[in-house]
């Protein structure tokens, strides 16, 4: 009897103590992501961020919770899972999606002691259109626009049939910008690398309703992606967090299709389909988590949006640069040229967005000659011309 | 073998024995520790007054959907167009407030009206399946599947459409309600609305008062029994489904109202997070007794809170709180066909 006593105490104490764990860090942080933690996408680049920040910033443990959208945790609200976190010891918390922010403001607010970095929001800039003052968040974004230009080269370099299909999650400020950045860089290759006729280019958008599928609620990608390769788009480049553009591409071209995929958001989505990844623009958080999480370590935390972009000397380099290209080895050789043309390019500060720039509706966005401010970026109204889809959701 | 008071007891227990010893052979292929991991769940759920409030706070739209399904299911209909009910009031709330917010009415009466407008909504949503089923002839079970989805197509459409974001159509939702029109909480930091609670409370006890103590209960009863024997008796079948069908939308439909005013504070896509069908499995779990129906709801919601967790301290998905409520409502469905099989046997005998 003794003897199992003993064993029921020792199974407790080992319970107690996981349940604890945590406690003895000197800096925990917490982690919410909208999909899997090993999505291959936009989740996972930010997983994959805080396992940069632990190796590279001593004395810091990170804790997560994944899934965080209505539809897989019902009744649940991001703000309520922060405190969960926090209540295991979480000082920082880090809200990955555009979606939580109003549960990430509801948060900071609620909360001034806790740290919290609002990814991809713009809460707290200054300059921008929905600022407020909240001292104990920060934003963080990065200039994916540069790596959706990229790959608009790659696609229009590629692409037999004159045919790019975007497959968009749904549509927003952000995911205006990015669309029309693909464009913008495809437009730029078609006419200036190519010298063909830009009335030749189709460019056409889609999208599904969310970052992902959600099955009964948003449309199902896949068969989005298969409407655009059965009807003559040879070129899909992703805007969702999630392959299905990549597993889709591979179905098709093991049929015996030319068609090729681009995917978003993490560094290896290629490997999802390896023959037909012509490369993939990604985020790489690292750097900025690790500065915010440090100087909420030090006591030099201070409230301010940024926006970084690629380091030019090596635009995948994972400790300097916040967007990168990590080209697939089925890019040709004409494609690849153009794609190392165009960063040099970039480097050397050619700027596409620069008028004459004009919106889906015919309305001049920016007039001949003149570069857009970070605020025309950001908070992109329309579609440019020549973008074929909905501009705003209807 | 005779129907005794402690045969059956004996094979609940089995049953949740049974569920339990499933759930752990799950976490043990998952090589994950069952004791810590039944531990963890029960400290997210009541290892602080912060968690457990979370849990009244599930526990609340659960135990309404519960309590308007015990209706349904004694007169015997499947309304698991339940899901639609809870999403309509919640439309129909958000259309209340946002049309009486900004001018000028009292708050605590704007609150009231919204969730009064929420069970409108839930009424007319589960009038419809009665229509169907009544005046169509459509099977309630698949009438209602249809308008669940229905139910979410005008969900998703007014949030992405008429009722948008300025500029933004987002799966985030409508915009947030003014702070003043949130239902009034125990703290500012808590998120619990003692007069949701109150509602909750009230809605269990005036449905164990109308089944069990009403005459209008005991009709229920018989429709639910024999339709037929009970029409050849003077009772009006219809009429009594058509009303067990309306109050349990007027209980969905205020825990659609309850999500809105007192959880979000704003219309989302899944604003029915489920409780409907959750709701199904309590009802069934509690062999449709309303005195049980609140603290087996209560136990729901303290794995749907509790289960969060598993992924934050052992890594684990927290869907095993689902597992382990299906295997219940499975192994104490299977138990309870055990005992009538046996029972039956040794009448027989």
């Amino acid at each position: 009897m003794r003897k199992i006593n003993r064993f029921i105490l020792v199974l407790f104490l080992a319970a107690v103590s996981t349940v604890a764990f945590g406690q003895s860090s000197n800096f925990t942080f917490g982690l919410l992501m909208v999909g899997p933690y090993n999505d291959h996408g936009w989740s996972q680049a930010n997983y994959d961020a805080t396992q940069y920040v632990v190796a590279k910033t001593p004395g810091t443990q990170m804790i997560y919770l994944d899934k965080v959208n209505p539809a897989d945790r019902p009744g649940t609200t991001a703000s309520q899972l922060a405190e969960s976190l926090v209540a295991k010891g979480a000082k920082l918390v880090i809200f990955s999606s555009d979606d939580m922010s109003d549960e990430a403001v509801k948060f900071a607010q609620a909360h001034p002691d806790i740290f919290v970095i609002m990814s991809s929001g713009d809460q707290v800039w200054k300059d921008g259109k929905n600022a407020k003052n909240i001292p104990n968040m920060v934003n963080i974004m990065g200039r994916m626009e540069y790596g959706k230009m990229i790959a608009g080269v790659a696609a229009a370099i590629t692409t037999q049939t004159g045919q790019i299909a975007y497959l968009g999650p749904l549509a927003n400020d952000e995911t205006r910008r990015l669309a029309s950045s693909v464009y913008l860089g495809a437009k730029y290759a078609w006419t200036k690398y190519l010298n063909r006729d830009i009335s030749k280019l189709k460019f056409k958008v889609t999208w599904i309703g969310y970052w992902f599928n959600i099955p009964g609620v948003t449309s199902d990608p896949t068969q989005v992606a298969d409407d655009f390769f059965n009807s003559g788009y040879d070129v899909v480049v992703s805007g969702i967090d999630t392959t299905e553009a990549v597993t889709e591409a591979v179905k098709y071209a093991a049929q015996g299709k030319r068609v090729w995929a681009i995917p978003y958001d993490y560094v290896d989505a290629i490997k999802e389909g390896n023959a037909v990844s012509l490369g993939v623009p990604y985020f790489n958080w690292g750097p900025a988590y690790v500065s915010a999480i440090k100087s909420a370590m030090t006591g030099k935390w201070t409230s301010h949006f940024e926006w970084n972009g690629p380091d030019w000397k090596n635009i995948n380099n994972p400790d300097t640069s916040a967007v990168g290209f990590n080209r697939g080895s089925v890019l040709s050789k004409p494609a690849a040229a153009g794609v190392d043309k165009f960063i040099a390019e970039l480097s050397k500060g050619l700027n596409l967005w620069k008028g004459p720039i004009v919106l889906q509706d015919g309305t001049t966005y920016l007039k001949d000659g003149v570069a857009a401010t970070d605020q025309q970026i950001w908070y992109l109204p329309q579609l440019l011309q020549g973008i074929e889809g909905q501009s705003v959701s209807k | 073998m005779r129907d005794s008071r402690g045969m059956r007891a004996f094979f609940q227990v089995g049953g949740i024995v049974f569920a339990l010893a499933l759930t752990t052979v799950v976490l043990v292929a998952s090589k994950a520790p069952p004791f810590a991991a039944y531990l963890n769940i029960a400290l997210g759920a009541f290892g602080s007054w912060e968690v457990f409030s979370n849990v009244l706070v599930s526990w609340v739209p659960l135990l309404l959907a519960t309590s308007g399904l015990l209706l349904t299911f004694t007169v015997g209909l499947w309304n698991i167009g339940i899901e639609g009910q809870i999403t309509f009031g919640a439309i129909f709330a958000t259309w209340a407030m946002r049309s009486l917010q900004g001018g000028g009415t009292d708050p605590a009466f704007v609150i009231m009206l919204s969730i009064l407008a929420g069970a409108l909504g839930g009424i007319l949503w589960a009038m419809l399946a009665g229509a169907l089923k009544t005046f169509g002839g459509v099977n309630e079970i698949f009438g209602g599947l249809g308008l669940n989805f229905v139910a979410t197509a005008v969900n998703l459409w007014l949030i992405f459409g008429p009722w948008k974001r300025p500029g933004i159509a987002s799966m985030s939702g409508t915009v947030p309600f003014d702070k003043a029109l949130w239902l009034p909480t125990l703290t500012a930091q808590s998120r619990l609305s003692p007069s949701s609670i109150a509602i909750a409370v009230a809605g269990i006890v005036l449905v164990y008062v109308l089944i069990s103590g009403t005459h209008f209960g005991l009709r229920l009863k018989a429709v639910g029994r024999n339709p037929r024997a009970a029409y050849l008796l003077g009772i009006p079948t219809w009429q009594y489904m058509m009303t067990s069908f309306a109050i349990c939308g007027a209980f969905a439909g205020l825990a659609g109202a309850i999500q809105v005013t007192a959880v979000y504070h704003r219309l989302i896509p899944s604003i029915s997070s489920g409780y409907g069908y959750l709701g199904m499995m309590v009802a069934m779990l509690v062999n449709y007794r309303a005195a049980l129906a609140a603290p087996v709801a209560l136990f729901f919601a303290a794995l749907n809170v509790g289960s969060i967790q598993l992924p934050i301290v052992l890594k684990l998905d927290s869907s095993l709180a689902g597992v382990l409520q299906g295997t219940l409502v499975l192994f104490v469905l299977l138990a309870q066909g055990a005992r009538e099989f046996f029972a039956r046997k040794g009448g027989k005998r």
